[in-house]
Formats: C-alpha cells, sequence, structure tokens
C-alpha cells in the first residue's frame, strides 16, 4: 500500500521557483490499477518518479507498505526499487548493449540470483509477453512494441510489489499499443498493482481508478 | 562497496559493454594503451641500454669477463705464465689473451719535416701487444677493422691505429688527443717505445667505441718485447672470457683465494670500467623514470577522458540501472572492470611486440651512438612493475570519471536534466 500525505515539489532555478506538485494526498492499496491523468505539464510523471522513490519530494510524506521513506538512505531507496518495485519508461529505456533476456535478467542478477536462475526467470517472463523467440535479440533488434513489451517483462520478471508505467504507449503505435494495455490487463487481473501515467483517455479506462491532476492539484479522483 | 554481488554484476555489465563496443574505438584505446606501455618500458630501457650497450662492449671487447693487472706498484703482471698456466685450468674459463702495454709516440711528417721548429706531426699512445689470432679470437678485434687489414702471424713492422689516433677517422676533438693528419693504411710512421725508435707501416684503422682502444696502437706482441727490450713472458693484461653463465664476482673471489691477487690486480668487468659510466646509467635511468613517469599520467589522462565521455554519453543508461535498482557501486565497478581490460590487453600486446620485436631486434642491430651500440635494456621484474603501474593508474583513471557520473541524481540522469 502506498499512501501519500501533502506531498509538494517545488523546482528551483535561480531565484524562480515552480510549485509543480501542490499538497498531493492519496492511497493506493495494494491490487489497484490506478492511471494519473492530466494535460501536460499538470504534474503526472512528476508525482510518479516521487512515489516511486526515483526522486525527493520538497515536503509531505510518502508511505510505502507502513514505512515512511523521507528518512530512506539512497542505499535503502535503492533495494527498494530493485525488489519491490518495476518501472516502465516511455522511451523502454533498455540497455542497448544487452540482449532481451539479459535485459530482464539483470535485475534478477542484482538482486542475488544465480546466472541460470536469473536467466530462466527472465525468459519466462519474456514468454509471457510473448517475445520468447526474441530472447537474444538486441533492442536495436525489435520494434518500438517489442521494446516496450522487455521493458515490461524487465519490470515484472521479479514479481514487484507495485509497478509503476511513465506513458508506456506514448511512443507505440495503435496496435502495440493495445497489446502493451492488455497485458497490463493482465497483469492486474493477477493481482499486481500498476501505477500509470497517461494522457490518453482509451488507455486510461483500463485503470478501475483514475486520479486526475490539473497545475500540481488532485482536481478529482473517480473509480470505473 | 566491493562486495562480491556488486562485482559480478559490474563484470556482466563490462563484459558486455566491451563485447559490444566499437571495434575501432577498443582498437584505438587498446593502441594509446600499447603506446603508453612501450613508453613506459622502451625509453628507459634505451636509456641504460645505451650505458649497458658500454658495458658490453667493454666486456666483449677489452676487459673480457675478469682482467687481471699489473697491480699499482709494477709495470706488468709478475709471473706470468704461471698465473696464466693456472687460470686456464680453471674450468670457469672460456678463453683468454695476454696483452703488453707500453707508452710510445708515433710520428707521421718526421721525413718531410724539413727543420725542428716545425711541429711534428706525432701523438703520444698507449702502445698494446698482442697475439693477433688469439686476440681476435677474443675480443673479435679485426671485424672493427674499418681501413685497411687486420694483422696476421709473421707481420713485421706493421701497426693498427685506433680511430681516435688520426684526424681523418676522429669524431670531433678529443681533449688532450692531436690525432695524426694525412695517415691512412699503407702510411710509415715513427713508433717511439722507450727512446727505442722503429719505422712501421699502418696496416689497418681500428674503430672502437671504447676509448681505451679507439686511442691505442697494436703491434704484434713479439716486436712489442723487442722494442722494449723486455725478454721475459710478463704482460700487463690477462684478460679472461668465463664460460656462458659464468660468475665473474665468484671468478675474482676465486682467484684472491687462490692468491693471484698478490701478482696482479683483479677485476671483474664492472670494476674496471670507469665510474663515470656508473652514474650515467644511474642518471639515464633517473630520466628514464622521468620520462615514463609523463608517460604514465599521459596514460591515466586518456582513460579518463575515454571513460569520462563514455559514461557522460550514457549517463541515461547509468540512470536507468540506478533507477531499476542496479547499485551505484556496481556500475562502478564495470567501467573499472572495462579500464583494467584496455591497460591489460595493451600491456599485453605491449610485452609481444617488447619481447618479441624490440628487444631481439634491438639485439641483432644496436643503435649506433657515437659512444655506444645501444641496445634495449627491458629486465622482466621491471617491466612487470611498470604494467602493474600502468593497470593501477588506468583502473584510478577509470573509476574516477564513473564515480562522478555514477553519483549525480538518478533522475536528472534518467530525463538528461543537468
Amino acid at each position: 500500500m502506498i499512501e501519500v500525505k501533502n506531498l509538494v515539489k517545488t523546482f528551483k532555478d535561480g531565484p524562480l521557483e515552480t510549485r509543480v506538485l501542490k499538497d498531493i494526498d492519496f492511497t493506493a492499496k495494494s491490487g489497484e490499477f490506478i492511471a494519473i491523468m492530466g494535460r501536460s505539464g499538470a504534474g503526472k510523471s512528476t508525482l510518479l518518479y516521487q512515489i516511486s522513490l526515483l526522486d525527493e519530494p520538497t515536503s509531505g510524506e510518502i508511505f510505502i507498505n507502513g514505512k515512511e521513506t523521507h528518512s530512506m538512505s539512497e542505499h535503502e531507496k535503492m533495494l527498494f526499487r530493485l525488489t519491490e518495485f518495476g518501472y516502465v519508461f516511455q522511451d523502454y529505456a533498455l540497455l542497448p548493449e544487452l540482449t532481451a533476456l539479459e535485459n530482464v535478467a539483470l535485475p534478477l542478477y542484482m538482486q542475488g540470483a544465480s546466472r541460470t536462475a536469473a536467466d530462466a526467470k527472465a525468459a519466462t517472463a519474456l514468454e509471457r509477453v510473448g517475445l520468447g523467440k526474441r530472447l537474444d535479440n538486441l533492442p536495436s533488434q525489435l520494434s518500438g512494441g517489442e521494446q516496450q513489451r522487455v521493458s515490461i517483462s524487465r519490470a515484472i520478471a521479479h514479481l514487484p510489489g507495485v509497478l509503476f508505467a511513465d506513458e508506456p504507449t506514448a511512443n507505440l503505435d495503435k496496435e502495440s499499443s493495445a497489446t502493451v494495455m492488455n497485458i497490463f490487463k493482465e497483469l492486474h487481473e493477477g493481482g499486481q498493482t500498476i501505477i500509470m501515467v497517461t494522457h490518453e483517455d482509451e488507455f486510461a479506462q483500463f485503470a478501475e481508478r483514475i486520479i486526475k491532476l490539473d497545475d500540481g492539484r488532485i482536481v478529482s479522483d473517480s473509480r470505473l | 562497496m566491493f562486495s562480491l554481488l556488486n562485482i559480478r554484476v559490474g563484470f556482466y555489465l563490462a563484459v558486455r559493454q566491451l563485447r559490444r563496443a566499437s571495434l575501432w574505438t577498443t582498437g584505438l584505446i587498446v593502441f594509446v594503451m600499447l603506446l603508453t606501455f612501450l613508453n613506459l618500458v622502451v625509453v628507459t630501457g634505451i636509456l641504460v641500454g645505451l650505458i649497458e650497450g658500454i658495458n658490453e662492449s667493454y666486456r666483449t671487447q677489452y676487459t673480457g669477463d675478469v682482467i687481471l693487472s699489473a697491480l699499482t706498484t709494477k709495470k706488468y703482471i709478475e709471473d706470468t705464465p704461471s698465473v696464466v698456466a693456472f687460470v686456464k685450468t680453471l674450468p670457469q674459463v672460456a678463453m683468454l689473451t695476454e696483452r703488453y702495454q707500453a707508452g710510445g709516440t708515433i710520428e707521421a711528417n718526421y721525413l718531410t719535416r724539413t727543420n725542428d721548429t716545425e711541429k711534428p706531426n706525432a701523438t703520444g699512445a698507449q702502445v698494446i701487444g698482442i697475439d693477433p689470432a688469439v686476440e681476435n679470437a677474443f675480443s673479435g678485434l679485426a671485424t672493427h677493422i674499418i681501413d685497411g687489414a687486420y694483422l696476421e702471424e709473421g707481420d713485421y713492422d706493421q701497426i693498427l691505429v685506433g680511430n681516435l689516433l688520426l684526424a681523418k677517422y676522429a669524431f670531433g676533438n678529443q681533449p688532450g688527443l692531436t690525432p695524426l693528419t694525412d695517415v691512412a693504411p699503407g702510411t710509415k710512421v715513427r713508433l717511439t717505445i722507450n727512446g727505442s725508435v722503429r719505422e712501421v707501416i699502418v696496416k689497418g684503422v681500428v674503430k672502437s667505441k671504447i676509448a681505451p682502444l679507439a686511442a691505442s696502437i697494436f703491434i704484434p706482441a713479439a716486436e712489442l718485447r723487442s722494442l722494449t727490450g723486455r725478454t721475459d713472458q710478463n704482460v700487463a693484461q690477462i684478460v679472461i672470457h668465463l664460460v656462458p653463465g659464468g660468475d665473474p664476482d665468484a671468478f675474482k673471489a676465486l682467484l684472491l683465494a687462490s692468491g693471484i691477487g698478490e701478482k696482479a690486480k683483479i677485476q671483474t668487468f664492472t670494476d674496471a670500467i670507469p665510474n663515470g659510466v656508473a652514474d650515467i646509467k644511474t642518471t639515464f635511468a633517473m630520466l628514464g623514470n622521468g620520462f615514463s613517469s609523463i608517460g604514465l599520467v599521459v596514460a591515466a589522462i586518456t582513460i579518463f577522458i575515454v571513460i569520462f565521455i563514455n559514461a557522460i554519453t550514457r549517463r541515461k543508461f547509468i540512470g536507468i540501472l540506478k533507477g531499476i535498482g542496479i547499485s551505484g557501486e556496481a556500475i562502478e565497478i564495470a567501467y573499472v572492470f572495462q579500464s583494467l581490460f584496455y591497460a591489460s590487453i595493451g600491456s599485453a600486446i605491449g610485452l609481444l611486440v617488447l619481447y618479441g620485436i624490440f628487444v631481439p631486434a634491438l639485439a641483432a642491430h644496436p643503435i649506433d651512438f657515437p659512444f655506444s651500440d645501444g641496445i634495449l635494456v627491458a629486465p622482466l621484474d621491471g617491466t612487470m612493475v611498470r604494467i602493474g603501474l600502468l593497470i593501477l593508474t588506468t583502473v584510478i583513471a577509470g573509476y574516477l570519471p564513473s564515480r562522478m557520473i555514477v553519483r549525480r541524481n538518478t533522475l536528472d540522469s534518467i530525463l538528461g536534466r543537468n
């Protein structure tokens, strides 16, 4: 469970201060599929980065499974990201010199799994997204949709508590986007907690709850 | 920090980055490492080798491994025949030669000089009496004839002249030497030793980078004995080559223990070489180390720049790695492994080039310095120390920039923000 209280994020550029997130409060329960929506510049991605521990809020509190995160050391956050979270980025964020299998296996390897075990788990995760025959392909040898599916495999291979997705379909065509969203739907049906940022209504409908942001504030929080 | 897990993941990343890196880039970096390695080893090696060349020339052409010479209070080695007979019985001895010595002068224009006020075309020199065949077998003296011919059995009233004694063959003006002008093989000169005068013909010119040889006159031993009025067989020098692997110091100790030291001064070739040569060797080694240090700094800067550019261009991926939970230490170790790879491969190729090409090539064709045949001195232990230094420097130079980049904010790296 993720609990966010009075979250504020301000960016400073010399004397100029921009408050991007203003007193955000919400709770994400285990197993929920939440879509965070809003116009460009509304603060969607910034919110995702704060709750996924990729960034440090200016003020406010974030509790993950009851644990306050502000006091966590960088190493603790790294371990949390490694074991509890999974990330899907807009631009796939795959390492170009690693094959699909290696990209997925790397976090498992970092968790201490043996090469054999990590590769087996990674292969299973890739088969799950329909890439069982592209294990040894480099990202440059895969289409955008396939790369995003590798990215999803990497995010879910270690069975994370929460899967964060930042505009996962923004760079994909309609067909690939639908494939990716169907994978998310299946994962959610399997009990996976997903928090996804999107600006497309069509894909937000896959979620069970939509939080809308405008000018750094939550303007609506509705269940579908 | 350097936990086994971080090392494993760092190695995993490094191997894949290297395997899929541009061959040209990898080749260029390895080439820089190779040049740095050669700079580290070869510059010092040649500077030291230049002096080693002098040592080796002294050993092969003049002093042998061990040289017995007259005691400072004597003109010759007393009881030479018994000393030679004893030395020849020793199994460590491969070969020896005996040399007589006397001070003398040669004059070239004595026939054309019209009055006593005219400056004589003359010079003083050490006259060395040799058995031509034995001396040649010992020191290869015949191979140093640059004009004319070597002495043969039965030659009489013929001499060899060192190149420093003849203006035509001397290089520059040597302080204290007044080389003869217009003298070449076939020229008649007047040789004066201890008041005995003899007209002799210059049969050949000896060119040597060993000053005592280049400034000497060589004459058959029997003729020198007759010129000096000597009837004994006592010589000024007995020069000894040991069998391969023979230890000059141990042999010297053996001779001293045998009482030879009472009849002759016993020196190894290193004892006999002028002190200045050893000092120059030390100075050149220091100079070489100085140049090598500069090379090491250049290598460090090169690797620093290479790794920094590599890391900064991959900053986004470093951010992603950190974002998905890969530890900063593992990422840094990946860059350290890459630096290690570049330095190791550069050094390995350098070793092959050094011991497979440079050392044998320079041993076969030494660099022709005016005062030495320069070889390349590269003892394996010293080379290994330099490889260690190169690798250590490279690893540090690879670690620092990767640490600088890895320490940056994770999200800023992912988003490419400054």
